[in-house]
């Protein structure tokens, strides 16, 4: 492989000393700024999901001068909002066993040996804080009937560590951050920028030094300059076109950090959720995930032969009426130990399996069950016990099973019936894996700055926590983490240089350059003449990702993908329509704008999964699985962070590879058998 | 499905605007009523048109973005459904269905059905928070108890979305049931109290300096609210805002 003479792994400023002492001893020695000369110092934050606000409200209160950014109408449409299912943290309020230590050895194996040991560490550290410190701003969390906080367990963990508010608790950790920003605000320590999109980043005698800014009513393009700009813009599962997150979440932020410098570290780490609803036609436009929690009591499964296959899509036959012994619960088979809690990874790629083997159960093939009718029946049996009922019947028990479920998964079961018109009370839900979240991202140091000095990325944005796959319940925890407490400590040891610097002009050549090459992408994509929508390019990329650097990769498909990709961006320039104008309103050309940048990610995601020649996580390449198929991970070749730095083409990109040292935990073989 | 959609389009916030009538067809009652408006998009830009820009986002009913006025009603004719979970199956083939904006003044219009509501952003930053520095150094979260009946009231209160349902329903475009339940959220709450009073008398205040109207007890914004708020904070908060007042003249 060439582009490995970069023999030195980079430097990930990891602080010295034992793995439950660096984080406190970096904060120890780090340098300080003091209240009057944070006054003079200026931040951007871009972003306002849970680590943006979090971060935004934090630096704010320090007395650093903030500017915050978000395109939506209002900070708190952030797409942190809707996540359903949980926050982790180490309380061990449960009393079974739970620590700090259980916390980071579950989310450095869970992310199969691919995460950097002292920034997971620190994350397990800070978890208990965050949900003091949510608390006190009024987080509404799940309590029990002494008034104390309730906790569940999530993901396939041996504690209960999980808090949570009903299936909502995206929702009520952001606004809590967002009522810190609010405050903020209100006070005039953020200034706040609604409907604005990043579209560069501005990097001046090598440090960032601001950003380009498009007001997104009225097209203009704003200079802002800054001692530091931090990027917590989220995820880019996006690049699929079809997948759980917002319609507008887009990687475009974090690309032009790349362009300018910053390294984007493993980007073919996605992480594709195996309970959604599926796809139902061609107009489809965003999946919707069904919560993690449904595996506890659904089992999952497709009719063993391919005639009941048709007669079920046909409507032929009703899923309730095939038999027991012609049905395949192929989880249970294939994974008896586990069954249906097998992680998120093994799940989806199951479900692939049987649905590329002609087994999927809707018109599409792309379907299985997920059927909760032995639920419902163990659960009707129970009831009529604790009730004394003697012998009860078939209804009863039928009843009575149906009460017990609708209290744990009510509001998913009325979800699911909302946008399928299916009753899954009666017959089987139908899902299908989607993509749902993106370990990858910008590459950052144990400080989270990425590669260019005083560019920072916090959240979903940065690569750091996860490794190749996210446990459920720990990406709350990680914005939060890097918002409230790791930014505002790891960002003032930079800006103590800055305290001479005075305010940062916007009328030097570097912003000069940077607002030109907007205008000139712009003009680009409105004056082409083409005729085709933005959404018809996007759903073709969607396609190629899905089909080739999705649940199974392999090494022809991705060098195919990346020709595939490289033409059709090509074709986009040509011959994309976008109708009205650039300087009002024009949701077409915002989009358009996105849509250009997963034209460059995806390549470099296809780049990145060619060159990880194993099976980690999320990343299964079909060359390296055991006879059963299952995953085989390369720890020799490939126990690193693949850090790409930007050359011109995305796949051309120059790899720098982080080794990860495994100091404090044994690498082993996940197995789910 | 074939449908008649008559839909408000204005240029601009000075623009004036009218309703246009598209006719749209080949529409799967599988659809969501935006990817139907997808659909109307598609063919819009093909023939050279400007499509018709609307709020989205998320797409699942929670961040509260989408904001549409469909026949006379907030997000449509079903209850505790946002316009992005609201399907074409609960329209009737070949309908004739209207499409507008939130109408308020605190709302001004930017475009088409995007219409702009900072001044709910205003509203809780002038109060929607308990003043807590973030530092994290505060004490244990179980330090706190706090009894279920109370946490559960909270929660229902904290559901708003802050979509602005309630304000586009109201004959007044009163913003009651939208404050009242930021206001109700941390009065129920012991970490809300020791802000309780001037909390509930600044987003008062804000509120009225935006621009919403009064509130007449119609309960119209109940009954279209896509979360089911109750109207029973908007109760909640006269009283604060009463005792703010007594309590400032004695």
């Amino acid at each position: 492989m060439r582009d490995q003479k970069q023999s030195a792994s980079m430097d990930a400023k990891v602080p010295q000393g034992p793995l439950a002492d660096k984080w406190t001893q970096h904060k120890n020695h780090v340098n300080l700024v003091n209240p009057a000369n944070k006054r003079s110092i200026d931040v951007i934050v871009v972003g306002t999901g849970l680590a943006g606000s979090s971060a935004a409200a934090s630096l704010a209160e320090m007395g650093y001068n903030v500017k915050a950014f978000c395109f939506q109408d209002s900070p708190r449409r952030a797409h942190s909002i809707a996540a359903q299912g949980g926050i982790n943290a180490a309380k061990n309020y449960q009393n079974d066993g739970d620590s700090t230590f259980r916390l980071f050895y579950d989310t450095i194996k869970g992310g199969d040996y691919r995460s950097r040991e002292a920034n997971v560490h620190r994350l397990a550290e800070v978890s208990a804080n965050i949900i003091d410190q949510c608390v006190m701003q009024g987080v509404p969390f799940a309590r029990d009937y002494g008034g104390m906080l309730d906790n569940r367990s999530f993901g396939g963990v041996q504690v209960s560590r999980t808090f949570y508010a009903k299936g909502q608790t995206g929702q009520q950790l952001l606004l809590g951050a967002y009522s810190a920003l609010s405050r903020q605000i209100g006070q005039g320590k953020v200034e706040m920028f609604n409907r604005h999109e990043m579209m560069d980043v501005v990097v001046v005698d090598g440090k960032c030094r601001g950003i380009i800014a498009r007001n997104l009513i009225t097209g203009a393009l704003e200079r802002h300059s800054a001692h530091a700009v931090v990027l917590c813009t989220g995820g880019y599962g996006n690049t699929f076109f079809l997948s759980t997150n917002a319609m507008g979440s887009n990687a475009s932020a974090a690309w032009k950090a790349h362009r300018k410098g910053s390294y984007f570290a493993n980007p073919c780490y996605t992480q594709i959720h195996p309970t959604c609803i599926p796809v139902s036609d061609e107009a489809q436009s965003k999946l919707t995930l069904m919560s993690e929690s449904l595996r506890n009591d659904g089992r999952i499964w497709v009719p063993k032969h391919k005639k009941d296959v048709a007669a079920i899509r046909s409507g032929a036959l009703k899923p309730v009426d095939l038999v027991e012994e012609d049905r395949d619960y192929y989880l249970e088979r294939r994974y008896p130990a586990f069954g249906n809690l097998v992680p998120r990874d093994v799940a989806s790629r199951a479900a692939k399996e049987r649905c590329d083997a002609g087994m999927g159960v809707n018109s599409s093939g792309q379907a299985v069950f997920l059927d909760f009718s032995s639920a419902i029946e163990r659960y009707g049996k129970t009831a009529a016990n604790v009730k004394g009922i003697e012998s009860p019947s078939a209804e009863q028990i039928e009843d009575l099973g149906r009460e017990a479920v609708e209290a744990k998964y009510g509001n998913l079961f009325q979800m699911y019936q909302q946008i399928t018109a299916d009753n899954p009370y009666e017959t089987p839900m139908k899902i299908y894996p989607a993509v749902h979240y993106t370990m990858g991202g910008l590459w950052v140091d144990y400080n989270l700055m990425t590669t260019v000095p005083g560019l920072y990325a916090a959240g979903e944005a940065n690569f750091s926590d996860h490794g190749a796959n996210r446990l459920g319940a720990s990406a709350l925890m990680q914005g939060l983490a890097d918002g409230y407490f790791v930014l505002p400590y790891t960002i003032g040891d930079y800006l103590a240089d800055d305290i001479r610097t005075g305010a940062i002009s916007t009328e030097g050549a570097e912003f000069d350059t940077a607002e030109r090459g907007v205008r000139e992408r712009i003009e680009a994509l409105m004056g082409n003449g083409g005729t085709t929508p933005v959404d018809d390019f996007h759903r073709e990329l969607g396609k190629i990702m899905w089909n080739k650097c999705g649940m199974s990769r392999n090494a022809t498909d991705l060098q195919s993908a990346i020709i595939e990709i490289q033409a059709l961006r090509e074709r986009f320039y040509k011959d994309v329509r976008i109708p009205g104008r650039a300087d009002q309103f024009n949701p077409e050309l915002d989009k358009a704008g996105r849509v250009a940048d997963f034209l460059e990610l995806g390549e470099l995601m296809c780049k990145d999964a060619l060159e990880r020649n194993e099976s980690c996580g999320g990343h299964f390449r079909e060359e390296h699985q055991n006879a059963e198929g299952e995953a085989d991970r390369d720890d020799i070749n490939f126990t690193h962070v693949s850090s790409w730095e930007f050359t011109g083409v995305p796949s051309e990109a120059t790899l720098h590879k982080e080794e990860l040292a495994f100091e404090n935990v044994e690498l082993k073989t996940r197995s789910y058998k | 499905m074939n449908f008649t959609l008559k839909i408000w389009r204005q240029d601009g916030p000075k623009s004036p605007g009218r309703m246009v009538t598209y006719p749209v067809t080949g529409i799967s009652d599988e659809m969501s009523f935006l990817e139907m408006i997808d659909v109307l998009n598609d063919q819009l830009v093909r023939n050279g048109d400007e499509p018709v820009a609307f709020d989205h986002d998320c797409r699942e009913g929670i961040c509260g973005m989408c904001s549409m006025f469909i026949n006379g009603e907030a997000h449509g004719p079903n209850r505790l459904t946002t316009t992005c979970q609201l399907h074409m199956r609960s329209f009737k083939d070949g309908e004739t269905i209207y499409i507008e904006p939130w109408r308020a003044a605190a709302f001004p219009i930017i475009r088409d059905l995007v219409v702009d509501r900072s001044a709910m952003d205003r509203v809780m930053q002038s109060g929607g928070y308990v003043s807590v520095n973030t530092s994290g150094n505060t004490v244990d979260a179980n330090a706190l108890p706090i009894p279920k009946p109370a946490a559960d009231e909270a929660f229902q209160a904290a559901a708003c979305i802050g979509c602005g349902a309630c304000v586009a329903t109201c004959k007044n475009a009163s913003a009651m049931l939208f404050v009242s339940a930021k206001v109700s959220q941390l009065a129920l709450l012991p970490q809300g109290q020791p802000e309780r009073l001037n909390r509930a008398e600044s987003m008062v205040e804000q509120m009225d300096l935006e621009g919403f109207g009064n509130c007449t007890n119609t309960g119209a914004c109940e009954v279209e609210c896509p979360v089911g708020i109750s109207l029973d904070h908007i109760a909640r908060m006269n009283r604060d805002f009463l005792h703010a007042k007594v309590a400032k003249k004695g």
